[in-house]
């Protein structure tokens, strides 16, 4: 047969087959072991199933044999870039269900200590988003480089860097060292100059607006619909913050804005990020200048014991919201602890996302809901 | 809004419907689920958010837990279903509300529970060939696994 010119192939004569490629579950831009099943024509992506389940250590399974306090370093385990934020609700699903009150510094120390997470999570969220785009190196080691100074604070803490376990029933586990106020005064000034550095590095960058703009839109109602929550579901223009619209600790007491994004874009899920830590920075301030004196560390007991009964709580964390649906049966352990984990909604709405782009956009899509594997499988 | 009103609506539309009041729960009939799902989700009540699914094994019987959330009136229920130990099928809410999908693949995974009508009944977070129910309170962990031989080693020897 001789050779076919591109003009004389006419349509409907050539048959085109869909192309199955594995990315991952190692792969540098799953962040973390996550499997897609991309169907591709050519260049687009027809389909896409996500299989999860890799790292998969059943923390449900776990808590049902460990006492209430037992599970507190679990927790941490589950989303490792929040692991403070994952203690506090945690620690707030128990005391709602065992009707333990706490003092004011408590909720103002956790306050902050919570929020620094934010704050250092969103970094690591820009950092890894712009290194997926293929921004070598550079916006990575800003953020970390600004995410190391909220983590040192952490070590001085409660001497982890990652996994903290600081969060205790009741209170924390040690009061915040003396010169903690001046610190993260510093840092938020330092932080705010910083900010400013990434805008004019990433935000407005022609070709990050080039590969983010328009990509993986995200429609309100798809993301409701889809149970997405946190930073994804806020920038699909939902102005919905859980901190602000059903505050709980004692968020109501403070002064800030819920940034919410526009068209729903990959750009605008990230700008969102970008914004709520100017708006974490905010919290943190007034936090720190009304913290009132006291004992914010708790008598730990060995033994809590529940009435039977159920609670559920859930908190905002950088990724969306996190639930715990805990269920006593009266004993001193958990009869059961589900953790709904906000990862695990944001990746089932991806399909949605990257169905019809091109398998470098799959990735930019990827990158921008910014999912934890940690807490997708538990 | 209360948990009362939420049951006195369903009540109204489907008498009989309601089965028992927790106090943090709604407990409805298992025929009633589609139904009542349907209406909370259509109605006035706009429960436009499947918050979260997930199952208690309580030994005589399996709870079905629904987290359901409306935006309009700021409200989340908690909608409970029993399923006899014999009897673990209940019908599928992906229909309603897509995030139903993911999280009833979960519950079928570590519970065993059938989702009639689902799109894409599979194991979620365990291996397919798996065919234990790991968060089951009668689930004995086994010493070893033998995992299946697949057929790239057999051929590669």
């Amino acid at each position: 047969m001789g050779e076919i010119a591109p003009q004389d192939i006419k349509k409907g004569e050539f048959r085109s087959e869909e192309l199955v490629v594995n990315m991952g579950p190692q792969h540098p831009s799953t962040h973390g072991v996550l499997y897609l099943e991309l169907h591709l024509d050519g260049e687009i992506v027809v389909d896409c199933r996500p299989h999860i389940g890799y790292l998969h250590r059943s923390c449900e399974k776990i808590a049902e044999n460990r006492s209430y306090t037992q599970f507190i370093p679990f927790t941490d385990r589950l989303d490792y870039l929040a692991s403070m934020n994952n203690n506090l609700g945690y620690v707030l699903a128990v005391e709602k269900l065992l009707n333990i009150q706490v003092n004011e510094r408590v909720s103002y120390v956790r306050t902050i200590i919570a929020e620094l997470n934010r704050v250092s999570s969103h970094l690591i969220g820009i950092g890894t988003f712009a290194q997926d785009l293929g921004a070598y190196a550079t916006p990575m080691f800003y953020c970390f480089r600004d995410r190391e100074k909220v983590v040192q604070l952490f070590d001085e803490l409660c001497g982890g860097r990652l996994t903290f376990n600081y969060m205790r029933i009741g209170g924390v586990q040690t009061e915040l060292p003396p010169h903690a106020e001046k610190y993260i005064k510093d840092f938020i000034k330092y932080e705010r100059e910083k900010l400013k550095e990434y805008n004019e590095l990433l935000t407005y960058n022609a070709i990050f607006l080039a590969r983010t703009k328009n990509i993986g839109i995200l429609k309100p109602e798809v993301a409701i619909d889809y149970s997405v929550t946190g930073p994804m579901l806020r920038a699909s223009g939902v102005k919905w913050d859980l901190r602000k619209d059903e505050p709980y600790m004692i968020y109501d007491r403070f002064k800030f804005d819920v940034p919410v994004g526009k068209v729903g874009d990959s750009w605008d899920r990230f700008k969102v990020r970008l914004d709520e830590i100017s708006e974490s920075l905010k919290i943190i301030e007034q936090a720190i200048s009304g913290l009132p004196p006291g004992n914010a560390v708790s008598k730990v007991n060995k033994v809590y014991k529940g009435p039977p009964g159920e609670a559920y709580l859930r908190t905002e964390n950088p990724r969306g919201e996190l639930g715990f649906y805990l269920v006593s049966d009266g004993g001193t352990k958990p009869y059961r602890n589900k953790i709904r984990s906000p990862s695990f909604s944001n990746l089932a709405v991806l399909p949605e996302l990257i169905r019809g782009l091109n398998v470098s956009d799959a990735v930019c899509v990827l990158g921008s809901t910014d999912v934890i594997m940690g807490e997708i499988d538990r | 809004m209360e948990q009362a009103q939420v049951a006195k609506i369903i009540s109204e539309h489907f008498p009989g419907a309601v089965v028992e009041e927790q106090p943090k729960a709604i407990v409805i009939k298992k025929d009633n689920l589609l139904t009542v799902a349907k209406l909370l989700k259509d109605s006035d009540l706009a429960f436009k958010n499947c918050h979260c699914i997930t199952a208690v094994d309580r030994k005589d019987k399996m709870e079905m837990v629904y987290h359901l959330y409306t935006f309009k009136h700021r409200y989340m229920l908690t909608l409970k279903v029993f399923l006899a130990m014999n009897d673990l099928t209940v019908e599928s809410l992906t229909h309603l509300w897509r995030s139903a999908d993911w999280l009833e693949r979960e519950v079928y995974d570590l519970f065993g529970v059938k989702f009639l009508n689902h799109p894409d009944l599979r194991r979620i977070l365990n291996p397919d060939e798996w065919t234990d129910f790991p968060l089951r309170k009668d689930f004995n962990r086994p010493d070893f696994y033998r995992l299946p031989e697949s057929e790239g080693l057999k051929a590669g020897g």
